[in-house]
């Protein structure tokens, strides 16, 4: 296998260059697939026949409660990534994936819990789902506040890394641990997982909008890493000719 | 690296380091007390707040002594590596030529027998006091003996990550205390099943296998954390 776009990923020049060529296309995707799953899901999709029409903020709550999972996931391979070949790129990922991943953990909270006000008849249950989402959220605040509390860079990004290294091995402990709790405490709990199976006109806006999470995703973290990498390459020539070019003016 | 545990001299370290801690432990036993005092405080403050109802107790009385442990010894870890940091010992201790995965499960072996271990003492007393029956303090102490020391091992890997920062004891509780979930609900959940009457070891293995994983993968996670913080 060919392993040259690896090495390149350490280039910051490189990333730039071809994420300025990504980033048209993945805006694009995003913005397709988000408005045709968002009309497909709130206005086209039949109500659900229990839950009627409150079902439908489940096209925003499955997806970023996605997303919340495999951004944590995404970051600790950053992680691993920026340990072993002390990439910066990886680094500068890891941390702009976490405030990222806090927000989609904490939109995924918000629209359970206003989900769960008609579904269960109470904002919040300690539903096995919704503490481990409570939880992650929680280790993502860690990742974030130990990154600015970090003052030299290249430490703040390793400590980070080692975190979400430790995280990840954690996650399906704390996942198991969480459901097993819940077992424990009510044995009759709220099935939000035993859903009548839904129909296909129900669950391909729901695929649609899934996608376009992960490209609005993709699409977010490569402006935020762009704009990091001119903050830490902004003494180098290639971004002040960029920022001249940008700008139309001297630097 | 090199993990050579046969050689004689790494035992030696080892042994070495349990005596250097034990030493300087016992020269400030006020550090020693602490965390059993605050431990003592916490506990009876649920009393205090929830009201003296004895069947409330008893059936709130796991998760409050479990919650308790976990916040003293949380409260204990913040100066784990401190001095050592400041002196310059943790440097030392990265430029050795021994493995400094070993030398930082010395020191927390260490932490847990003079914090962790007097909490385990100390709890069936006030386990009783929130009126656990008698028959059930066994279970509690095999809980907190395989529980406490996968908290101070967890413990250790924010410590080292947070302790050249100069506030880092907040920062600390905030990353530490999730990742202490999984302890927390089973060590709790086993004194639980033991009140309701149902079957304790199956809860025991999980914690034992927990606290085998953590021996094994943490120390990893502790040198490289420390790594970071001496080489800042």
């Amino acid at each position: 296998m060919n392993w040259t776009w690896f090495h390149r990923l350490g280039s910051p020049k490189w990333f730039y260059g071809i994420s300025g060529r990504w980033l048209p296309l993945l805006s694009v995707a995003a913005v397709l697939l988000l408005a045709a799953g968002l009309v497909w899901g709130l206005a086209i999709a039949p109500a659900d026949y229990q839950q009627g029409n409150s079902f439908r903020i489940m096209y925003i709550h499955v997806p970023a409660a996605f997303l919340a999972q495999s951004i944590y996931v995404s970051m600790a391979i950053c992680g691993l990534v920026g340990l072993v070949w002390k990439m910066k790129i990886a680094d500068v990922a890891l941390q702009q994936s976490a405030p990222i991943g806090a927000w989609m953990a904490f939109i995924a909270l918000l629209t359970g819990a206003i989900w769960g006000k008609p579904t269960w008849g109470a904002y919040w249950v300690w539903d096995a789902r919704l503490t481990a989402m409570l939880i992650l959220l929680f280790l993502y605040f860690g990742i974030i506040a130990l990154g600015q509390a970090i003052s030299n860079r290249d430490s703040a990004a390793r400590a980070c890394a080692v975190l979400a290294v430790v995280g990840v091995v954690n996650i399906p402990i704390i996942k198991y641990s969480v459901e097993w709790w819940n077992t424990l405490h009510q044995p009759a709990s709220f099935t939000l997982t035993e859903k009548p199976s839904m129909p296909a006109s129900m669950w391909i806006p729901l695929l649609l909008m899934v996608l376009g999470f992960y490209c609005f995703y993709a699409v977010v973290l490569l402006m935020r890493m762009r704009l990091e990498i001119l903050r830490r390459e902004s003494r180098t020539s290639w971004v002040r000719a960029e920022v001249t070019q940008l700008t139309g003016r001297k630097s | 690296m090199n993990w050579n545990w046969g050689s004689k001299r790494m035992g030696k370290v080892f042994f070495l380091l349990l005596v250097r801690e034990a030493r300087l432990m016992f020269r400030r036993p006020g550090e020693l007390v602490n965390p059993l005092v605050f431990f003592a405080i916490v506990i009876s403050l649920f009393p205090l707040a929830v009201g003296p109802e004895s069947q409330l107790l008893r059936t709130l009385s796991p998760g409050l002594v479990w919650v308790a442990a976990l916040l003293a010894v949380l409260l204990s870890l913040d100066g784990l590596f401190r001095s050592d940091f400041e002196d310059g010992s943790l440097e030392q201790w990265v430029v050795s030529p021994h493995p400094l995965g070993v030398l930082v499960l010395a020191k927390v072996l260490a932490h847990w027998l003079f914090s962790g271990l007097p909490l385990v003492l100390l709890s069936p007393v006030l386990a009783l006091m929130l009126g656990l029956p008698t028959d059930h303090i066994p279970v509690l102490l095999v809980s907190l003996l395989l529980g406490t020391p996968i908290l101070s091992l967890l413990g250790a890997v924010g410590a080292a990550l947070t302790v050249g920062l100069k506030r880092g004891g907040i920062l600390l509780t905030l990353l530490i205390l999730p990742l202490y979930i999984p302890v927390l609900i089973l060590g709790s959940g086993v004194l639980q099943a033991a009140l309701q009457g149902l079957p304790t070891l199956g809860f025991l293995l999980w914690m034992g296998s927990m606290l085998m994983l953590a021996i094994t993968l943490t120390p990893l996670a502790i040198a490289a954390g420390i790594k970071i913080s001496v080489g800042e």
